[in-house]
């Protein structure tokens, strides 16, 4: 309970200054420290051709964060899968298989980082170094850029005169390059730094030598030698935990010692998972001048947060699946139920996917807390993606309060029409298609899955997985012999899915709704900023959500909990 | 009954004739044609599942009572949403079958070029030809008078049998064919040419025969059809899911869950909305000439008024006597009553009025002269038998005529008379021989209960502004007065315009009455052009809408239909959805519940057998459609509040409503039918 308190409260209080500096980032107008990171970003610009001062269309805008992609995607591709005749490897990792590094390159490219292999085994130093933790820290940062361009759109772009002028394609969205870079080097990189500072103190290991051979002190293990990994973990802890990454460098993440060695690095690390999520819904506000609207977002959040965790930590502890013996499987003795359950929904609920405990054993309903966390995906969410899927359900809402309300439906004075809505509707038919098809294939060919559990727990097992590619979390329930050829290219395809249509669509919309004449406020206009829209707007995620994959989460983890409490 | 009244006419809606029923099931049986349906993609689906059902049930797939149990309900549902479809129709169909008799067999008598009448078939008549009509025929085409005034009953196009006054070269020269002039002889000039005449479009208009889907009903539509694509995916993706566990699901089970699912209740009332919506304006007697048009009229948030006829009754009542310092009432009173017993103006009746309330009980006395206003004297009077001499008129008027009489002006006179005219009123001044004695306050009378809806407007978020031709002064007052948001002043017909491309440039939304040919610019600029019927045909062409009672303040009525529809359409699919939650609780046991018996926790509402439940199910599902008929005809009940005052209330009732409703509806049909079959 005291662990749950100081995060929340933590991450708030620190949020609230962090914001205001970060909005000052974006907003790209000069700052303190212009004249120090001058010199690193006008390089970056000039290496790129481009001047960070131009805007451009929404066109344009998408154009350099899918290039980016692809182009970043194919060099960690292609490293992973020659990573042994490379330098840097030490432990004498093998080269990937095509599929597998494809599957990995395309997890971390979409700030997922779920992982198919295990890490410490699998990766040399130079792949992490330069593949996956290069992509830990620039694509939470392309994600905010997304989110920042898509809310200068919905309030008319930065070029005022393109705003009603007909033509999406005139309106201001923003320079690519410049948000990302700004953000990278004036915000992510120091904050990581610190927190690696933080963790190092605590005995997370920073090295780049290889690890020491030890003697087990259990003599009857079988084993007589244990060759203990290490590496520069506490920068790559740091970055994953801040950067709703997740990918640890030990397979079983945050819940193994040398990632997470005491309980104050445990309340760092999870104070990471909700710290630049909630600075950026705090950034709203400021970033957009409309601090009603700000206070709306932030609400919605913390309330369905709250019941989440609150559910979570409720159903792990004093359920009635949470018998004295069961408790304890799969989790850390260190941490204990509480923590685990916390962290359990934080990172599921920031799209993060790093763990303390394995989710696989979570008591049935903890589990379904975090499935429904992963398909809301909005409650904080990915940096950038979280906001940008809550821009979505805002629409939404928007469009049915607003009918309600006896007017055309708008945003910020600016109508939702047909063409809005066929680009919402893709998203809302796009997350049932790719999860429910995809588990149903999986399940109706049980030869595919591997599933180490069959009976209810297996459902939840394949739809745990699915979810959480197309959420871009990235943890598992794991149990699942995931590295196959099935599930890396199935998972490669709605990793694709889950990112890029729900941070470009949305873009699009808000481009074209910028191009629209706007109405002025007036007292028959929909308010969005009251309490009365906020508990519109978290009925409809929730109605959403429930009516979408009410019958497999009742078949998966919901009957789960009722054979485990049957008598 | 009074038709321009839109509640009177929305009593009416809510009881159809039974002849329209009759034909309605006809119509909804004609409906179910498979390239009718498929225009409505919620119910082909359930018109597919009953078709599925029924092949199912042929093939043994269920037990036969329980397969043609669901087969009949799903044909039933379809029919009920056709039903609805086909109620909202009917009734604009009987108002066009009594527009058809009005324009069948019109004789014209066509004025040739040399003067002679030519009888010719309305028919053969083309714009530009020139027809006489003499007392008691109709016309046979619509026109523009070109020469003399009649008055007109227009009851076959407005249902008001109150004759109406039409006059060349005036803004009252449109007829409509198929109207009948009742005295004088007319000749109107053809402006329409066969089948495009005014009548043809409303005929088109009330029969739906045309309707297009109003952009917001697109938008909605899209919503809806990839809801039910959704649920598609939920439900046929099931059984593989299941089948993981060992749970076979019959497949008639799955397209009742299907069907549940998919939001029926608005996909089969979407339509009857839409029609509803103009018949709605229809029976307020405005004639929209889009779908659209009564969509939008929701959105206005300016609305531009002529002050004359609108706000105000256009001709100005005594409404005060104030007296100069020196002078008592009684005398300045007395004075005006004597002034006006022989002005037959409505000015110098009102002072008569006003005089005898305040206690002046003159009669005309014998001898005396009265002299009428004239624009040399700009002053009326009479001039008493004993002598005396009393006058009224403007102040420069009097004081002049005084000054003749080897008067002076008085003191305060000055200071009384812009006092008055401050107050948005016309100084009327009274003089005896040769002294003044005061001041009669004419004011132009606030229609009554006008500031209370515009009150109503403000709370709906719509500003008003009022034109006049009057100046700063006198508008300002009678803007506070009547409690107009702003107004615009000495306004010409050219700033009409102006103001309308000014408050869309700023983003408004702005509706505007009009009567005249020169607003016709207006009228067609405006978002919202509502037209008078007894206005030029330029007028009436330029609008979107007509006002066939030629009643400004109507306008109102039409922003309240407008946003009605929007708020049914948005209330049902609300309601829709929310239903979705129990009928879950409803199905989803009773598909599992063979299988995995632990599953009967989630049976929260005891519902008997598994069949019963997917019976009881299904039937809330299609009983539902009629019981809302009534509401999608009629339109959510409108109250003008705040929007999160409307959201507020729309959320809990159907929103909340519509999550809890339904638990106890399934549970009492399941009762019931537990009762009857098993």
């Amino acid at each position: 309970m005291m662990e749950f308190i100081l995060v929340f409260t933590l991450a708030i209080l620190l949020g609230w200054p962090l914001s205001k500096y970060l909005a000052a980032v974006m907003r790209g107008a000069p700052m303190g420290g212009d004249r120090l990171f001058a010199w690193i970003e006008n390089p970056i610009y000039r290496l790129l051709g481009t001047d960070p001062g131009r805007g451009m269309s929404w066109r344009g805008y998408a154009a350099a964060f899918l290039v980016s992609n692809l182009v970043l995607g194919a060099i960690v591709w292609l490293i992973l899968m020659t990573q042994a005749w490379l330098p840097l490897n030490p432990n004498d990792a093998p080269n990937m298989s095509w599929d597998l590094a494809l599957h990995t390159a395309v997890s971390f490219l979409t700030n997922t980082n779920q992982q198919h292999y295990s890490g410490q085994a699998q990766l040399s130093y130079l792949a992490h170094l330069t593949g996956i933790v290069t992509l830990q820290v620039i694509t939470p940062m392309m994600g905010l850029a997304l989110v920042v361009a898509t809310l200068r759109g919905l309030f008319g772009g930065r070029a005022p005169r393109t705003a009603g002028a007909g033509d999406d394609r005139a309106v201001d969205v923003g320079n690519f390059w410049a948000d990302v870079i700004r953000p990278t080097l004036r915000f992510f990189l120091p904050l990581a730094l610190i927190w690696t500072v933080l963790l190092t103190s605590q005995g997370v290991p920073a090295t780049l030598a290889g690890g020491p051979v030890v003697r087990p002190l259990d003599t009857l293990v079988s084993m007589q030698e244990q060759k203990i990994p290490l590496g520069p973990v506490a920068p790559m802890v740091a970055v994953k935990q801040l950067g709703t990454n997740g990918g640890g460098w030990f397979g079983p993440n945050s819940a193994a010692p040398l990632e997470n060695p005491t309980p104050f690095s445990n309340l760092l690390e999870t104070l990471a998972l909700l710290l630049i999520p909630v600075t950026l819904v705090l950034m709203v506000g400021r970033f957009t001048g409309r601090r009603r609207f700000g206070a709306l977002v932030f609400g919605c959040m913390l309330v369905m947060s709250l019941m989440s965790s609150g559910a979570a930590v409720w159903s792990e502890g004093f359920s009635a699946t949470s018998s004295d013996i069961a408790l304890m499987e799969g989790k850390e003795v260190r941490f204990g139920a509480g923590p685990s359950a916390l962290w359990a929904s934080l990172t599921t609920q920031t799209s993060n996917g790093s763990v303390n405990a394995m989710h696989d054993s979570l008591a049935p309903l903890t589990g379904l807390v975090t499935i429904s966390d992963m398909l809301i995906n909005a409650i904080w969410g990915g940096i950038g993606s979280g906001l940008q899927q809550f821009l979505v359900y805002l629409m939404l809402a928007v469009f049915l309060a607003g009918l309600m309300t006896g007017r055309t439906p708008e945003l910020f004075g600016r109508k939702i029409e047909a063409r809005e809505v066929k680009l919402l509707a893709v998203l809302v038919l796009l997350q049932p298609l790719a999860l429910l098809v995809m588990s149903a294939i999986t399940l109706a060919v049980p030869a595919l899955t591997g599933n180490s559990n069959p009976g209810f727990h297996g459902i939840s097992q394949v739809f745990y997985e699915y979810t959480s590619a197309f959420a871009n979390n990235g943890s598992g329930f794991e149990g699942l012999g995931d590295n196959t050829l099935w599930w890396n290219l199935t998972c490669v395809l709605l990793l694709i899915l889950g990112r890029y249509p729900y941070l470009v669509l949305p873009l699009m919309i808000a481009a074209s709704l910028a191009a629209k004449r706007r109405t002025p406020d007036s007292a028959g206009s929909l308010q969005v900023e009251t309490p009365t829209f906020g508990l519109t707007l978290i009925a409809v995620i929730a109605i959403l959500t429930l009516l979408q994959f009410m019958p497999v989460l009742v078949l998966g983890p919901v009957a789960d909990h009722l054979a485990l409490i049957a008598p | 009954m009074n038709r321009s009244n839109p509640n009177g006419a929305a009593r009416r809606d809510a009881v159809p004739a039974e002849h329209e029923y009759r034909a309605a099931l006809v119509s909804a049986l004609i409906k179910l044609a498979p390239h009718r349906i498929i225009r409505n993609p919620v119910m082909a689906v359930v018109w597919l599942g009953t078709v599925l059902t029924a092949l199912l049930a042929l093939a043994g797939q269920a037990s036969a009572g329980f397969g043609w149990s669901v087969t009949l309900i799903l044909l039933v549902t379809v029919l009920f949403s056709n039903f609805a479809e086909a109620v909202a129709e009917s009734r604009g169909r009987g108002q066009a079958a009594s527009l058809r008799r009005a324009r069948r067999d019109l004789i014209a008598h066509r004025l040739s070029d040399d003067g002679a009448l030519l009888e010719v078939s309305a028919s053969e008549l083309r714009a530009g030809d020139r027809v006489a009509v003499e007392a008691g025929q109709l016309i046979p085409a619509d026109g523009e008078i070109e020469e003399g005034l009649a008055s007109v009953n227009e009851a076959a196009v407005t249902g008001e049998s109150a004759p109406v006054l039409r006059e060349a070269g005036t803004d009252r020269s449109g007829v409509i064919g198929g109207t009948k002039v009742l005295s004088d002889r007319i000749v109107v000039r053809v402006t329409a040419e066969p089948g495009n005449s005014f009548l043809d479009r409303m005929i088109a208009l009330v029969e739906g025969s045309n309707r297009q889907k109003t952009p917001n009903e697109v938008a909605l539509g899209i919503l809806l059809t990839v809801m039910t694509l959704t649920f598609a995916i939920v439900v046929f993706t099931l059984p593989f899911i299941a089948g993981f566990v060992g749970v076979q699901i019959n497949l008639i089970l799955l397209i009742a869950l299907l069907v549940c699912l998919i939001p029926t209740t608005i996909g089969g009332l979407l339509p009857a909305i839409g029609i509803a919506g103009m018949n709605r304006a229809l029976r307020a007697n405005v004639l929209a000439k889009s779908g659209k048009a009564v969509e939008v009229a929701g959105d206005v948030d300016v609305l531009l008024l002529d002050k004359t006829g609108t706000i105000t009754h256009g001709d100005r009542q005594a409404t005060g006597f104030h007296a100069l310092e020196g002078c008592d009432k009684e005398r300045l009173v007395e004075a005006a009553l004597l002034a006006s017993l022989a002005d037959p103006t409505p000015e110098g009746k009102s002072i008569v009025v006003l005089a005898r309330r305040e206690g002046g009980d003159m009669e005309q006395p014998a001898g005396a002269e009265f002299l009428p206003f004239s624009a040399q004297s700009r002053m009326s009077g009479v001039n008493l038998s004993e002598g005396r001499m009393i006058r009224k008129g403007a102040m420069d008027a009097i004081v002049e005529h005084v000054r003749g009489l080897g008067g002076r002006q008085p003191d305060g006179l000055d200071a009384l008379v812009s006092e008055v005219a401050r107050k948005g009123a016309t100084p009327l001044v009274v003089s005896e021989g040769a002294s003044v004695l005061g001041v009669v306050e004419l004011s132009d009378v606030i229609k009554h209960g006008i500031k209370e809806r515009f009150a109503r407007l403000r709370e709906m978020g719509v500003r008003t502004v009022m034109i006049t031709g009057d100046n700063t002064l006198t508008a300002a007052s009678i803007a506070a007065q009547a409690g107009v948001d702003d107004y615009l002043a000495e306004a010409r017909p050219e700033d009409k315009l102006a103001r309308i491309r000014e408050e869309q440039a700023k983003g408004h939304l702005v509706a505007m009455v009009g009567d005249g040919t020169n607003d016709a610019p207006a009228l067609a600029q405006a978002d919202i052009g509502l037209a008078m019927n007894s206005g030029t045909q330029a007028a009436k062409e330029a609008g979107n809408m007509v006002d066939l009672d030629s009643d400004p303040t109507k306008l109102l009525a039409v922003v309240e239909i407008g946003k009605q529809q929007l708020i049914t359409r948005g209330a049902l699919t609300t309601f829709s959805l929310a239903n979705d939650v129990s009928k879950y609780f409803a199905i989803l046991p009773a598909l599992f519940a063979a299988a995995i018996p632990q599953m009967a926790v989630l049976n929260v509402m005891a519902l008997g057998s598994p069949t019963s439940a997917v019976l009881s199910a299904l039937i809330f599902n299609a009983v539902i459609i009629p019981l809302l008929i009534p509401l999608a005809l009629r339109g959510v009940r409108f109250k003008p509040a705040s929007a999160t005052e409307l959201l507020r209330n729309n959320m809990l009732i159907y929103g909340v409503g519509g999550v809890l409703l339904p638990f106890v509806a399934i549970k009492l049909i399941d009762v019931a039918l537990g009762a009857i079959f098993f």
